[in-house]
């Protein structure tokens, strides 16, 4: 019995320890509890959320873009896309023929469809087809009971009602590319469409609005569960222009056939009335996406289509240039209104031999009747006296060689020339024939047609620094940051030379040798003044001049002038200031001006519609301030 | 012998049903119920397709308890042997079905429920060693030779439970059995030789081992490695237990669970769902339920007289032990994924029976406490 009394507390100390093994365990498993359930508790209670709440975002309305008078220029339009949900269609090959025989789909979409198919789960919808106009869904809705796991989705997407009419200005929109991920993350929404030019692209941000969005749980397959939460969004500001719609429309009908662009500014608040680039595109078009035949097709066109020659496209202004060069002649005190040069048909300046546009010249004349016919040998040696540095200083006080900072994406600033210019960019001096050319808007000097418009409106308000502008008011924004329209700072003109010019100006149209007079505008207290040009794109050789200068007609036309004319109307207390210019067109009084002259009746004419149509609202009818001199 | 020793003997069943310790019984349906409970939360609030099958269950295994309960020792004593034969046998069976063509197949089809030969194994290898540990004595257990026949009477089953493979199972029967050896009194040199040589032979096992148990062991040392894949269950596991704190996000609240990120909710997790519905103190409540019966069964084992009782007593403790223990340290990430059960709260019939059955023979040990068994006999009366 001792025997089994020593077993016996032996079994019993060695249960014991067992208990003892097991106890230490259970507390180790107690231990592990308190730390995953208390000290960790944080951090797995937000990979649980993390685990089960999706964030999805709700894209908002984009803003419209409108006329000043309200009219529509980009809208959202409702259409319908048709997708497809694995789960509740018995089978997706004979869903897809039944609707496919009501609408078409391609082979190609159908491979894609049943790819996506495949890859997805069952229960996330896949499109089929988007853009679907109302006849089509009422189509598929009619045989809804054929298509088993076909739904329909109603979304938004950009129209522009009037297609090709304000193309460059207003851009176009198309899907984010990856460089253009900012962080946002409406930009990473499939379908989400962004402005990719113009004020769709300036004012994309105000446009776009912030997106709201909808916290839904999910399960661990990703189906949503239910809605927990849901934050508005706020919708696109809408945008209104300074553009007049049917004053844009006439502008590039005007253009139709050619290569060019024209600007209308309003000369006291720098409004931009119209702003019309030709050849255009549909708008549209981007957002449906473009096939790459179609996009060759753009980008391969030499009269590029996709740019806009008003901001964009870089001239010498030819004649237009002439002002700038009176004046700053006339400040420099090198010439007087009244200083006479007499034109033989060219000047000669050592070796060199510098034309005038008319072979046998145009005799003796004083500053107003050279600006009249557009005397090349007067504004060569107006040129030389008063040199490029002097006449670079005055185009940029008008305007010319600048950026504007007008809300369009690539505008080009153009090109003035000086000293230092030359030496840094060609490294050779400045020559003073080269002035000489300065003088009559050729060689190095460039210009856009809208800098050009800007020139004309500062000198027909008397001398005052207007800026362009084509917003008028963003939606919200609307009343606090009203544009104002004061006139701008004056440049510091002696309104007496800025008189001179504007004499010789009206008498470009109105003088009985003005090289527009067959433009002039017979509607009483419309009259227009104005100023030709024709801008050379190639040089007209010794040979080639003695022999007889080509005609326009006979050369091929990428080797034509360029067709000019600026100015304003009317004459007597100005309000519109207009630049034309049409690529290769020939000659600036020939193509140009009676672009200009119409445009410019229309401008006068579509006043009162604006007046009538509540323009005041928007809160700019401000009094135009006084404008020197007057006639 | 004393008087009152041959009395007890000779009671009645009723008798015995008085001596059975009801306050275990309690604790036992305690547990069977919150496991009913978990089920219903894990069937999104339903009493299909599990909770109400487990509580059946649970109640055939119930009855089964008790009559053990009250079955007379010396007849478990007497047919120990051939019970564990039985079981071998069945065994060998599943594992000759299952290498004909079967694939991992671990039970037999019995008609009305499928019966895992290893599950039952792991009382009838309790049985079997307890009556070989109470023929001998603390001399003949100082010579190796005596170890030799239970040492192959563990050896043969986990063989062939390893084969199927199921290592969950043999690694229980291999600890089961080495704490029945240790109370026996086998000296602790001895496993401190085995645990020796069994470090020195982990290179050996690890070889044999098939992938997905390497990927298992791979990925307990580091879940992140493979998270959506074999990593991916105890993640989501240690998640929803965090995510419950301290008081549980409440009945069927569990996002884990209900929204499907938790696997095998209804199994060996639904100690995760537990405690993420119920938190730390679900949880801890729940290891005091176990923890009072464990206390049961040592109490019982230290209560009885003869060595087979106080050995088949700690074996089904300890058996008890192991499944609670594997189940809870895995699904908090503290050991691999094993498929082992929660006892008495993860759906599966055989299990819970098992055990069930278990706790019956540690019942009868109570009730039968002071009977003596005599060392070489088959149960005779001394």
């Amino acid at each position: 019995m001792d025997r089994d009394s020593d077993r016996h507390k032996l079994i019993s100390r060695r249960m014991f320890m067992l208990a003892a093994g097991n106890g230490v365990l259970i507390s180790a498993l107690a231990g592990r509890l308190y730390y995953l359930q208390v000290l960790e508790s944080e951090r797995y209670s937000t990979l649980a959320d993390e685990n089960r709440i999706n964030l999805r975002l709700l894209p908002p309305p984009r803003g419209r873009i409108v006329d000043r008078l309200g009219r529509p220029l980009a809208v959202n339009r409702q259409d319908y896309r048709v997708f497809l949900i694995a789960e509740q269609a018995s089978d997706v090959e004979a869903t897809l023929n039944a609707l496919g025989s009501l609408v078409e789909i391609s082979d190609a979409e159908r491979n894609r469809v049943l790819k996506e198919l495949g890859r997805k789960r069952k229960f996330v919808p896949v499109t089929v087809r988007d853009g679907l106009d109302w006849e089509a869904v009422a189509r598929i809705e009619v045989n809804a009971p054929d298509l088993p796991g076909i739904s329909i989705d109603e979304g938004q997407s950009r129209y522009y009602p009037h297609g090709e009419i304000g193309a460059h200005l207003l851009g176009y929109v198309a899907a984010v590319s990856e460089k253009e991920l900012t962080g946002d993350p409406l930009l990473e929404i499939p379908d989400f469409r962004i402005g990719k030019a113009g004020i769709e692209k300036v004012h994309d941000l105000e446009l776009r609005g912030t997106g709201g969005s909808s916290e839904v749980e999910v399960n661990a397959v990703g189906r949503v569960i239910r809605e927990l939460g849901r934050t508005e969004g706020q919708p696109g500001s809408d945008i209104t222009l300074t553009i007049d719609l049917d004053l844009q429309r006439l502008a590039l009908d005007r253009l139709e056939g050619q290569s060019g662009a024209a600007v209308v500014l309003d000369v006291h608040t720098g409004e931009v009335l119209a702003m019309a680039s030709n050849p255009g595109f549909d708008p549209n078009a981007f957002n449906r996406g473009l096939s790459n035949k179609e996009w060759q097709a753009l980008i391969g066109n030499p009269r590029a289509p996709l740019t806009n020659k008003a901001v964009a496209g870089t001239y010498a202004p030819g004649s237009t240039f002439k002002m700038a060069v009176a004046l700053a002649a006339l400040e420099k005190g090198v010439i007087t209104p009244d200083t006479s040069f007499s034109c033989f048909g060219h000047l000669k300046l050592g070796n060199a031999k510098f034309h005038c546009w008319k072979k046998w010249g145009h005799g003796s004349m004083d500053l107003r009747e050279a600006l009249a016919q557009s005397c090349d040998v007067y504004f060569y040696e107006v040129a030389k006296r008063t040199g490029i540095d002097q006449i670079t200083a005055m185009s940029k006080r008008l305007g010319l060689g600048q950026i504007s900072g007008i809300d369009l994406p690539n505008e080009r600033s153009g090109l003035l020339p000086d000293r230092d210019w030359k030496m840094a960019a060609i490294g050779t001096p400045w020559q003073i024939g080269e002035t000489l050319i300065a003088g009559i808007g050729q060689g190095y000097v460039l210009t856009t047609p809208l800098q050009l418009a800007v020139m004309t409106a500062r000198i027909a308000n008397g001398g005052y620094a207007v800026e362009p502008r084509l917003t008028r008011a963003v939606m919200g924004l609307r009343k606090q940051e009203a544009r104002s329209a004061e006139a701008g700072e004056a440049l510091g003109l002696v309104p007496a030379h800025v008189q001179v010019v504007r004499d010789g100006m009206s008498r470009v149209v109105n003088g009985a040798r003005g090289t527009a007079r067959s433009s002039a505008i017979k509607e009483p207290g419309m009259a227009m003044a104005g100023k030709t040009g024709t801008s050379q794109v190639r040089r007209i050789t010794k040979a080639e001049r003695e022999a007889g200068v080509f005609k326009n007609e006979d050369l091929p036309w990428e080797r034509r002038d360029h067709a000019l004319f600026v100015g304003y109307a009317p004459v007597d207390a100005p309000r519109y200031a207009v630049a034309v210019i049409v690529e290769h067109g020939g000659g600036g009084s020939k193509v140009a001006a009676p672009i200009a002259r119409d445009i410019m009746i229309a401008s006068q004419r579509l006043d009162a519609l604006r007046l009538a149509a509540g323009e005041a609202e928007i809160g700019d009818t401000a009094p135009a301030p006084p404008v020197g001199g007057g006639t | 012998m004393t008087g009152s020793a041959f009395e007890r003997q000779q009671l009645t069943a009723s008798q015995k049903l008085l001596q059975i310790r009801w306050l275990f019984v309690v604790l036992v349906c305690l547990a069977g119920g919150i496991g009913g409970v978990m089920l219903y939360s894990a069937a999104n609030g339903d009493l299909n397709p599990w909770a109400t099958r487990h509580l059946v269950r649970f109640g055939v295994g119930l009855g089964l308890m008790i009559a053990v309960a009250v079955s007379d020792i010396r007849l478990w004593f007497r047919y120990a042997y051939v019970f564990y034969f039985v079981c071998l046998a069945l065994l060998g069976a599943v594992e000759i079905a299952g290498s004909v063509g079967m694939g991992a197949q671990r039970w037999i089809n019995l008609g009305f429920m499928n019966l895992q030969p290893s599950e039952l194994m792991k009382i009838a290898l309790v049985l079997a060693l307890a009556r070989y540990f109470h023929g001998v004595t603390i001399e003949e257990i100082g010579r190796p030779a005596v170890l030799l026949v239970p040492l192959l009477m563990v050896a043969a089953p986990s063989g062939l439970v390893l084969r199927q493979p199921d290592l969950g199972t043999a690694l229980m029967l291999v600890i089961a059995a080495g704490a029945m050896f240790f109370v026996a009194g086998v000296r602790l040199w001895k496993f401190a030789l085995v645990f020796v040589c069994g470090v020195g032979v982990l290179p050996v096992i690890w070889q044999s081992l098939h992938d997905y148990q390497r990927q298992r062991v791979l990925t307990f040392l580091n879940p992140e490695r493979d998270p959506l894949g074999a990593g991916y269950h105890i993640i989501q596991s240690k998640i929803a237990l965090g995510a419950g704190g301290v008081f549980g996000k409440g009945f069927l609240q569990g996002s884990q669970s209900h929204l499907n990120f938790l696997p095998e909710k209804q199994t060996d997790f639904v100690f995760t769902m537990l405690a993420e519905e119920f938190g730390l103190v679900g949880a801890l409540g729940l290891l005091g339920v176990y923890t009072l019966m464990l206390l049961y069964g040592f109490a019982i084992a230290a209560s009885s007289r003869s060595y087979f009782g106080r050995l088949v007593a700690v074996g089904v403790s300890m058996t008890f032990f192991l499944y609670m223990f594997i189940n809870m340290a895995m699904v908090m990430g503290l050991i691999p994924v094993v498929g082992v059960p929660l006892p008495l709260l993860s759906y599966g019939g055989t299990a819970m029976v098992t055990l069930m059955l278990g706790f019956g023979f540690m019942m009868s040990v109570y009730v039968h406490r002071d009977v003596v068994l005599g060392r070489r006999s088959s149960g005779e009366i001394l």
